[in-house]
């Protein structure tokens, strides 16, 4: 059904993308909105290829994006991100973390890592906001924020306010201390600037 | 799992089909629920062990998890069992003469079908064996259909005295989607009451209860001509009309909102008359199923003209982008994809990435060894230890079902030609993996003299679906203290000789490829054991990471060989040999941030290269700080 909104998150398996995509649809579901949340798990833990699917709307059905009608997608690695763009409709926007995790099968030489995935994107006509969500986190002094990152990146691309998945977010480490909480803030809202400075750089 | 506090009844959560089905369990009051992990199905068992006042165990294999709930349910006591698809055919010797005894307490099975090939060998359609038994199948299409269905289920189970399938698929056991829970009913168990002509299936016995079952078939199938799981949507576009169940009904709904759809939750026995109902309102009926044409062949024979796999692949999900433009064919419409996109919706070419070993996995010492040996043909087994099939180890040659490995080396020796006649043969297990069904092909080989070098991967646990407890790490369900086997005596008590046996530490590969080299020139059984655990379960313990000299690295790539996820080329170059001959360099770096110290690089390394890495600064990490 149209009225509902697609994002598709995409990574590879260890990175949080699964869990990424859980945050969000409990965002939208604290929206009042219905969810559904689907991805093929399984061997993905083994550094596989990882593509989580939300839908949320007043009513969804299909728990898959059909290719070519997801309006966000949001992409932990540079060539995974170039893999599912298939997946967006034309006026889709593309997140993307230029980080690259290249696999044993490319070490070993068997097939090559594409030298620029985000020129490839840009050539393919969709419009893409690239930023280093990697170097983001390790900034703030820790790669495994490097999910928050991501989640502040996709914030103002939602169609509902970035303060109900930041509270989403924050929820989740609300027992850890109000150390870790304001870690999470401080990571959300570089990844929110890093797409809104690259934005402004397109504009 | 330990136990946590149920979530209050009337709550909405955002729960998986495996969480929806858990908590049905425990509502139903459940007092037994077994079973072996299998993707997709795994979760359901996990998450049922945190509940309380119920009895969970993983079992050795999906036959004796079924057996376990068959005795629960013989006591009187409602009782559930779950597996994947492929788990069902180890536990089928069971299901079929259930059927003729029935049961007492409520039984229900969950059979999760990989619809799509997530995680599996093959992909079946589970739904056979409610045909196959003439137990009926419940199709739930998401997660509160699976809540749902699950309690219906105990309830038809114990009104027809008979064991319900829920026939789940990747589809439905991995999406999570918003669910409204109950409360747990408390339920006294009737106690066992002995009744041989009923307990005991001998020939007489069992003759007479088949009828019995013919004419229970009938009664369910009238149960399902009334549930209120098949229902009729008239629609308003009256020129197809679907037969729709599982998913397939979601994806039907999400295409064609105006179309008449039969949707079968209860569809087995199949509601031939319901079906007809459907048929006398449309143009023309579709049949959407996952995978095989079940529910169309029937209609077939019943005379009924539906349409289904003509248009429609045996393979896989039934999803919208197969369902729009399969039925758009069929009324000779344009592709709907032309018309809505205009940018291409053909996926840029990126390679492969297949799942690989966990940095400093054990296996990669065995695979790496096992790449260095010649002559061998290696007969696999299912596990994470199958991935050695692939680059850079190609050291698996067979793979086809659990605990095959065992049997198909012995077949191999056995059955072998003149020209294979100085291959050794060896075959390659996982803990789990024997215990589950490997212990008896083992016994086939010693005891009828095969020359088979076993190699047991003993990493104490079952790693492939995420590292759960099983009798050979010494804990049960919940982390619990529970009697552990002696893989060495084991094998030794099957008559494996005390000599032909091994226990070798996989990070140390000369021991490992003398083991190996000797055992197989050794003209009987041997079995070799290794013994360090799975990285992903708490009794690994990560070391001091290494890091590569670039300077003395010569590019030789040896380590590359080992398949550790943590090395990485940074240049590639040529070099020509003295004999004239050129080889291809790359040199390496080791990402130190993942690397856990295990060694298996360090050992090929010719130039010493591999130190320990120094950090620059010390590395302050807060426990738990990611999402």
């Amino acid at each position: 059904m149209s009225e509902n909104t697609n994002i598709l998150v995409v990574g590879i398996g260890g990175q949080g993308v699964m869990t990424a995509t859980e945050i969000l649809a409990e965002a939208a579901i604290a929206m009042g909105h219905d969810a559904k949340k689907t991805e093929v798990a399984g061997m993905a833990q083994r550094g596989g290829v990882v593509s989580s699917h939300l839908r949320f709307g007043e009513r969804v059905l299909s728990p898959q994006i059909t290719p070519g009608t997801a309006d966000v997608l949001l992409g932990f690695e540079s060539a995974e991100t170039m893999r599912w763009q298939h997946m967006l409709r034309p006026d889709g926007i593309t997140l993307m973390n230029t980080a690259r995790l290249v696999p044993p099968v490319v070490e070993l030489g068997l097939f090559d890592y594409p030298d620029d995935p985000l020129a490839e994107i840009k050539k393919s006509g969709r419009k893409v906001v690239a930023f280093d969500a990697t170097s983001i986190a390790q900034e703030l002094g820790d790669i495994r924020l490097g999910n928050t990152v991501m989640l502040g990146a996709i914030a103002d691309h939602l169609p509902f306010p970035a303060e109900t998945l930041l509270d989403c977010v924050l929820r989740r480490f609300q027992r850890k201390g109000e150390k870790l909480v304001e870690l999470n803030r401080k990571a959300f809202e570089a990844g929110r600037a890093a797409v809104g400075a690259a934005e402004a750089a397109l504009a | 799992m330990a136990a946590v506090m149920p979530i209050p009844a009337a709550s909405r959560v955002l729960m998986s089909g495996n969480e929806a089905v858990a908590r049905a369990v425990w509502e139903a009051g459940v007092k037994v629920a077994a079973a072996y992990p299998g993707t997709p199905s795994t979760e359901m068992l996990e998450v049922i062990s945190t509940y309380p006042d119920l009895y969970a165990e993983w079992s050795v294999n999906e036959k004796v998890s079924l057996e376990v709930a068959i005795g629960a349910a013989y006591a009187g006591s409602r009782s559930f069992c779950c597996m994947k698809h492929v788990g069902m055919n180890v536990a089928s010797d069971a299901l079929m003469t259930l059927t003729l005894t029935g049961v007492i307490g409520g039984l229900v099975i969950a059979i999760a079908d990989d619809v799509g090939l997530s995680s599996s060998q093959n992909e079946q359609d589970s739904r056979y064996w409610g045909r196959f038994a003439h137990v009926p199948v419940f199709e739930p299409a998401d997660s509160q259909e699976a809540y749902a269905m699950t309690l219906d289920a105990f309830e038809l189970s114990e009104r027809f005295q008979v064991p319900v399938i829920l026939r789940m698929t990747t589809r439905i056991n991995h999406v999570k989607s918003l669910v409204t829970v109950g409360e747990r009913g408390e339920r006294a168990s009737a106690g066992f009451k002995k009744d041989p002509a009923r307990w005991v299936m001998t020939p007489s016995g069992a003759g007479k209860r088949i009828p019995l079952m013919f004419a229970r078939a009938g009664e369910l199938r009238k149960e399902a001509e009334a549930s209120p799981l098949n229902f009729i949507e008239p629609g308003s576009d009256r020129r197809v009309g679907f037969i729709a169940s599982g998913p397939a009904y979601m994806h039907v709904k999400e295409c064609f909102p105006n179309a008449p759809v039969l949707k079968l939750g209860f569809s087995c026995p199949l509601p031939f008359e319901k079906c007809r109902e459907l048929a006398a309102l449309v143009d023309q009926v579709v049949v959407v199923e996952e995978v095989e044409p079940l529910i169309e062949t029937e209609l077939k024979a019943q005379g009924l003209n539906v349409i289904g796999k003509e248009i429609l692949p045996l393979q896989g999900e039934l999803a919208p982008n197969v369902l729009r433009p399969a039925i758009a064919r069929l009324l000779g419409e344009e592709m709907p994809e032309k018309r809505q996109f205009g940018l291409s919706t053909a996926p840029m070419q990126v390679f492969p990435r297949p799942p690989t070993m966990c940095v400093a996995c054990p296996h990669l010492g065995v695979y790496y060894t096992l790449s260095q040996v010649r002559n061998l043909t290696i007969s696999g087994d299912i596990g994470c230890y199958t991935l050695g099939a692939g680059h850079p180890w190609n050291a698996l040659d067979t793979c086809i079902s659990m605990g095959a490995s065992m049997g198909i080396a012995l077949g191999l020796d056995k059955g072998r030609g003149e020209a294979d006649k100085d291959k050794r043969i060896l075959a390659v297990i996982g803990d789990s993996t024997f215990l589950h069904m490997g212990m008896q092909g083992l016994l086939d080989i010693v005891y009828n003299k095969g020359n088979v070098t076993v190699l047991l991967l003993d990493n104490r646990a079952v790693g492939m679906t995420g590292g759960q407890d099983n009798p050979g790490n010494g804990r049960d369900i919940h982390g619990d203290e529970a009697p552990r086997v002696d893989f060495a005596k084991l094998v030794c008590a099957l008559g494996v000789k005390e000599e032909r046996i091994h226990t070798v530490n996989p990070y140390e590969l000369p021991v490992l490829f003398k083991t190996i080299r000797d055992e197989v020139k050794v003209p009987e059984v041997s079995v070799i054991i290794t013994d360090q655990p799975c990285v992903l379960i708490k009794d690994y313990h990560k070391l001091k990471p290494f890091e590569v000299i670039d300077d003395k690295c010569t590019g030789c790539g040896n380590c590359i060989d080992v398949g550790c996820p943590a090395i990485h080329v940074t240049r590639r170059g040529k070099e020509i040999k003295p004999n004239g001959r050129e080889v291809d360099l790359a040199f390496v770096r080791i990402e130190t941030s993942v690397c856990t110290g295990c060694g298996l690089c360090v050992q090929p390394c010719a130039p010493d290269a591999i130190v320990h890495h120094v950090p620059v600064s010390p590395i302050t990490l807060v426990k738990g700080c990611g999402v």
